[in-house]
């Protein structure tokens, strides 16, 4: 052994000999003594180079102020949130979150019906849209033959970067029809009497919104949900095919099983989008502070109350509780995220999240 | 039981690469049959024919024929048919992460729609036992992940998930190599207990393991069949050269 080493030292010394470098500093007369091996040029170059602690705590330091600037962001719109609406909250206290009152006459405000119309609206998205997106991306990872992939991929991803306000008029004129003529009297007919489908049908509605905005999040859902299946290694699948499963039961149980924390995470994000969407939800969902069991009804969200009065609010009363509004809002999606949380981590716990 | 394997004019390809070549061989029933060669010879291609799993890959084809006791299972049955008769284990251990240790066991019974709790909890057990995996974890049956374990631990989860199922073959591709060699020494000693019950064929880049489990052993190169024999044979007086220099490791 000890010979050996001897050797690569002996072999290292060549090397460093025989670089132009060395030549170079011999020609030029510098005498290296005989056995001492000189510094390399990449050795002098990186010895050159010093600690770089400083640059490094200055990364350090701008790293730390970008994450800080996320406390910063929430505490200034919580704040500005409360402090504009303190006449509203002065008048009505806690009661306002569960009253259904909107009168500007009367100066009358609570925010419930708009909390319903928005959850409402929402979860009828999320109804229609998280079957539809987790089978898109099913497909897309697990099914599509290859020249399918690239086109369906990018027609998902194309569908998150119309503007809302082109979805809204899109429903006004195509969708609301459909949905009047074709779909909400065969919901009547059929499902009526849950009394989720009951007349009026103007085709404007909580229904309506709920449609569009599933046309909206859909993207979001199945573009995210789709990466996350794709990191679910193959390892996985072939455990489950081994076992002679079908393709539908390593789908269940090697894709959609490991990827669901991501899946869950997705519909979060989803919903995220649905809960503050304004515009589309504003030309459809009908704008009547109504809360009613129907969802062909029709009812109003809170950032359509929002964008819809906000120039029109004639007296600070008014604003305020508008801008309360705002805070209802801010408060439902801390909520709703807070509770998605909570059920990630009870769907999670005990089992790794190796595959997230 | 186990059963006899007979395999007949066996060629496969991915895409344009022919990986088996004209693979004519019977594997015994109740039998260790060692598989060894260089990487890239096509033993793992050969042992994915067995189970079908080699053609799960979209450009990969195969003709020939192979009979799995009484079935030939490129004509009488479909894949998971096949699958079902036949238990794998990986190379790299694949336990299911976001299930527990007791669910990982009964994955294979509940997939095929297997419900019974009591029979069910006996199988676990068993197939446990068997996988000399039992006495480390039957406290932690229902409450740890697969994925929580060492990995030989893992991999005997595999092996244990694979015989819960009471296979007729167990095929196994270098199910040690990403172990320890205390792991594998268990994995061999499982083997070794495995073949009275299952015939078992088990892929290997190491020969001494081939020596110690395997009655029969198989050299491939370049995606065919050099010499089979059995293991005794192919390690002291190898018919072929290629065999002698391989095993000999005077092999590139």
């Amino acid at each position: 052994m000890p010979v050996s080493v001897t050797k690569d030292v002996e072999k290292l010394k060549d090397t460093s000999v025989a670089s132009p470098q060395e030549t170079a500093a011999t020609h030029s007369g510098a005498s290296t003594p005989q056995g001492v091996v000189d510094v390399s040029s990449v050795r002098k170059f990186l010895m050159a180079r010093g600690n770089s602690a400083v640059a490094d705590r200055g990364f350090r330091w701008l790293m730390i102020a970008c994450a800080m600037s996320i406390f910063a962001i929430v505490a200034l719109i919580a704040s500005e949130l409360i402090a504009r609406s303190q006449l509203s909250i002065a008048k009505f206290g806690i009661g306002f979150f569960f009253k259904q009152a909107w009168n500007p006459v009367t100066g009358d405000y609570g925010a419930l019906t708009f909390i319903y119309g928005t959850l409402a609206s929402s979860i009828v998205a999320l109804i229609i849209a998280v079957p539809l997106s987790i089978g898109v991306s099913v497909f897309i990872t697990e099914m599509s033959p290859k020249f399918l992939r690239g086109p369906l991929s990018f027609l998902t991803e194309l569908l998150a970067a119309i503007p809302s306000v082109v979805y809204g008029l899109w429903a006004v004129f195509v969708l609301v029809p459909i949905l009047r003529d074709d779909v909400n009297p065969v919901l009547m007919k059929t499902l009526g009497w849950t009394g989720f489908f009951a007349p009026p049908n103007f085709g404007q509605g909580v229904m309506t919104a709920g449609v569009i905005l599933a046309i909206m999040i859909l993207p979001i859902i199945s573009s995210l949900t789709r990466e996350v299946m794709t990191a679910v290694p193959g390892s996985q699948r072939e455990a489950v095919l081994a076992l002679g499963a079908t393709r539908w039961e390593m789908i269940r149980m090697g894709v959609l099983r490991n990827a669901r924390i991501g899946i869950v995470g997705s519909i979060i994000l989803g919903l995220g989008r649905a809960l503050g969407e304004t515009m589309a939800v504003t030309m459809v969902i009908g704008n009547r502070p109504e809360i009613v069991k129907s969802l062909l009804a029709p009812g109003y969200s809170m950032a359509s109350v929002i964008a819809n009065e906000f120039t029109e609010a004639s007296d600070s009363l008014y604003l305020s509780a508008l801008v309360e509004i705002g805070l209802a809002l801010f408060l439902v999606t801390i909520i709703v995220n807070g509770l998605a949380r909570l059920l990630v981590w009870a769907v999670t716990r005990g089992a790794s999240a190796r595959v997230a | 039981m186990g059963v006899g394997i007979e395999v007949k004019d066996l060629n496969a390809w991915y895409g344009s690469n022919h990986t088996l070549q004209d693979i004519n061989l019977n594997i015994q029933p109740n039998e260790a049959t060692a598989l060894i060669g260089p990487s890239g010879c096509g033993k793992s291609t050969f042992v994915r024919c067995l189970n079908r799993m080699h053609e799960t890959n979209p450009i990969a084809k195969v003709t020939g024929s192979v009979r799995i006791g009484d079935l030939d299972i490129y004509n009488d049955a479909s894949p998971v048919e096949v699958r079902r008769r036949i238990g794998m284990v990986f190379q790299r251990p694949n336990p299911f992460p976001t299930m527990s240790i007791y669910d990982n066991v009964a994955s294979g019974l509940r997939l095929n729609g297997f419900r019974n709790r009591r029979v069910l909890d006996e199988v676990v057990e068993r197939s446990l036992k068997h996988a000399a995996l039992w006495d480390e974890v039957k406290d932690e049956l229902k409450k740890k992940s697969g994925a929580s374990l060492s990995g030989g631990q893992q991999q005997r989860l595999c092996i244990a998930r694979a015989l819960a199922v009471d296979p007729e073959v167990l095929l196994m591709d270098e199910p040690a190599s990403a172990l320890d060699p205390v792991s594998t020494a268990k994995i061999e000693d499982l083997i070794f207990q495995l073949k009275s019950q299952y015939t078992i064929i088990i892929v290997t880049h190491n020969m001494q393991q081939a020596a110690r489990v395997a009655e029969r052993t198989g050299f491939f190169l370049n995606g065919k069949l050099v010499e089979f024999d059995s293991t005794h044979k192919i390690f002291t007086n190898p018919r072929d050269k290629r065999t002698e220099d391989y095993i000999t490791g005077r092999f590139g």
